[in-house]
């Protein structure tokens, strides 16, 4: 395969991972972000295993490899066991913002990321000044976006998720290949970053009776009246 | 010369005599997926024929605007026909004569007077259904202007001839990543413009959900067989715009000869009866959304496109 097909096709990869992160940002149902982000990491493997190819670096299938297990295998296992299993037919009604103004300001998010990396990609050797960095920083942007208007306890899990994926994507395409060791100990951080969030959702649906945490506004909860937070 | 002005006829007698059997083959695949015993693939052609026996009754309130909407309605698909690549991957006598945008406008302005129309009778379903379509086209019209503002950045040309050979020259260009999204944008375009099923339904005929079928409610005889097949035809337009110019010219006759003009009609064909299946697919999957939600679907259209946009005009 010549350099010029990889190239274009880490390029459509690339493509892809900044759609699904428009698609956390704005869709409404919890168990289409969380498949969404599912999507967004298989891409970033993706992105690993094509990159890793053009530079002939075994760093990178490793970097493919420790993600392609962790993010679609383990981690919805890991949510299962924690998360009672309701908390994902949720439907997100009250976002924030309202989709199409909160779709414009991740396109201007976007494009704001594709300015900033512009002297960014001045400092690495002209090899690697591929679209990954770019839009890895739209990925770390828009996450954090969705961190801000999402409400739902999942939508915030996955937001955070899909800021790590983005700094990933970026990650490996500045430098022929990024030390495993390094890779390994991120993901297992994400592994427990989940965990953790999976019990404290898991405790406020028991004690607040729902995952709506962005609405929650005290320290302390009253006794909610029944229903209260359901839509 | 004297060959390419009848090869660009030939074109248009494609479009006009085979639009409506892709309606009927869409209608029947449709019937197939949902296990309905329904009409073949001719039962178009049989309306039309029918509709053009019948007589025509005009509003006597109404002006000349409802009297002409048809033919322009028929006659727009038609001139844009003229102006894009149907069977041949080489420019025809007329290619030159207006550019993607140019047809982009003329397909406007047949909605327009469609729309005009709809109000000039003053049933209360027409103007209904007309503002509905004017808002979903109000939504549509940014997403066709980037389209085409980043296929002329790609290819230097918004001339269809030149724009669908950039997308093969070399063959990994057609994995560019602005190739596709633009043609995920352009899919979403084609669903709201021909008024398939996440935005309207073409279906139904319950005249409140109504959005594009409300227009010729008032329309009978001659006249609402017109308005049908420029219908029909539009669709088949938009199908040949996206497959041959957006998609890839595979399957067109790459020299000028009539043997080979010949060949290209079987593979356009079945080009369009995949893409029909893939229409199929998605109708079938798919509900209607509510009406306000359209503007979240096409705002996902123009995020899509405005992102093929950046990733083309930064140089990587």
């Amino acid at each position: 395969m010549t350099d010029q097909l990889l190239d274009n096709l880490n390029a459509l990869v690339t493509g892809l991972f900044l759609l699904t992160a428009f698609g956390i940002v704005a869709m409404r149902q919890t168990r289409g972000v969380f498949n969404l982000f599912i999507i967004q990491s298989i891409l970033l493997a993706l992105s690993a295993l094509i990159l890793g190819l053009r530079h002939g670096s075994e760093d990178l299938y490793g970097v493919a490899l420790v993600n392609i297990i962790i993010k679609p295998l383990i981690l919805p296992w890991l949510l299962r066991i924690t998360v009672p299993e309701e908390v994902y037919t949720r439907r997100e009604v009250s976002q924030a913002l309202n989709i199409p103004t909160s779709l414009l300001i991740a396109l201007a998010l976007a494009i704001l990321a594709y300015f900033i990396s512009q002297p960014l990609l001045n400092a690495v050797a002209p090899e690697f000044q591929g679209p990954n960095v770019p839009i890895g920083i739209a990925g770390l942007l828009l996450g954090a976006f969705a961190i801000t208007v999402r409400r739902e306890a999942i939508p915030l899990l996955v937001g955070i998720l899909a800021m790590e994926n983005g700094a990933f994507l970026s990650g490996i395409a500045i430098s022929r290949g990024l030390p495993l060791l390094v890779e390994l100990a991120i993901a297992t951080d994400g592994l427990v970053v989940v965990f953790i969030m999976g019990v404290l959702t898991r405790a406020a649906k028991r004690h607040i009776g729902t995952t709506a945490v962005g609405e929650l506004a005290r320290l302390k909860e009253m006794a909610p009246a029944a229903g209260e937070g359901e839509e | 010369m004297a060959d390419k002005i009848v090869l660009n006829l030939a074109q248009v007698l494609f479009v006009i005599a085979f639009s409506p059997l892709a309606a009927g083959v869409l209608a029947r695949l449709k019937e197939v997926v949902q296990s309905r015993r329904g009409p073949g693939i001719f039962q178009p052609y049989r309306d039309l024929w029918k509709l053009f026996h019948k007589d025509e009754i005009v509003s006597e309130e109404s002006s000349w605007i409802f009297r002409f909407a048809p033919y322009l309605i028929f006659i727009i698909p038609v001139y844009v026909t003229l102006l894009i690549p149907v069977l041949t991957s080489f420019p025809l006598f007329f290619a030159f004569m207006g550019d993607m945008i140019g047809g982009g406008f003329a397909l406007a302005l047949g909605g327009f007077f469609a729309t005009l129309a709809a109000i000039d009778a003053a049933n209360p379903y027409g103007p209904m259904g007309a503002s509905r379509t004017r808002m979903v086209g109000f939504l549509a019209e940014p997403v066709f202007m980037i389209v085409f503002f980043t296929v002329s950045f790609v290819a230097g040309s918004t001339i269809p001839y030149i724009v669908q050979q950039q997308w093969i020259n070399p063959v990994a260009n057609f994995f560019m990543p602005a190739h596709v999204l633009l043609l995920l944008a352009f899919l979403m375009l084609i669903l709201a413009e021909g008024g398939r099923l996440p935005v309207d339904n073409p279906s139904g005929h319950f005249e409140l959900a109504m959005i594009d079928e409300s227009k010729s409610l008032e329309y009978s005889g001659r006249g609402l067989a017109l308005v049908k097949w420029g219908g029909h035809m539009k669709l088949f337009v938009l199908m040949c715009i996206y497959l041959n110019v957006l998609v890839a010219p595979w399957g067109l006759a790459g020299e000028q000869s009539f043997g080979a003009v010949l060949l290209a009609i079987p593979q356009v064909l079945l080009k369009i009866f995949v893409f029909l299946l893939v229409l199929v697919i998605i109708e079938s999957s798919l509900a209607k959304l509510r009406l306000f939600r359209i503007s979240e679907f096409l705002g996902a259209a123009f995020v899509i496109c405005v992102a093929a946009m950046v990733s083309q005009i930064f140089p990587l």
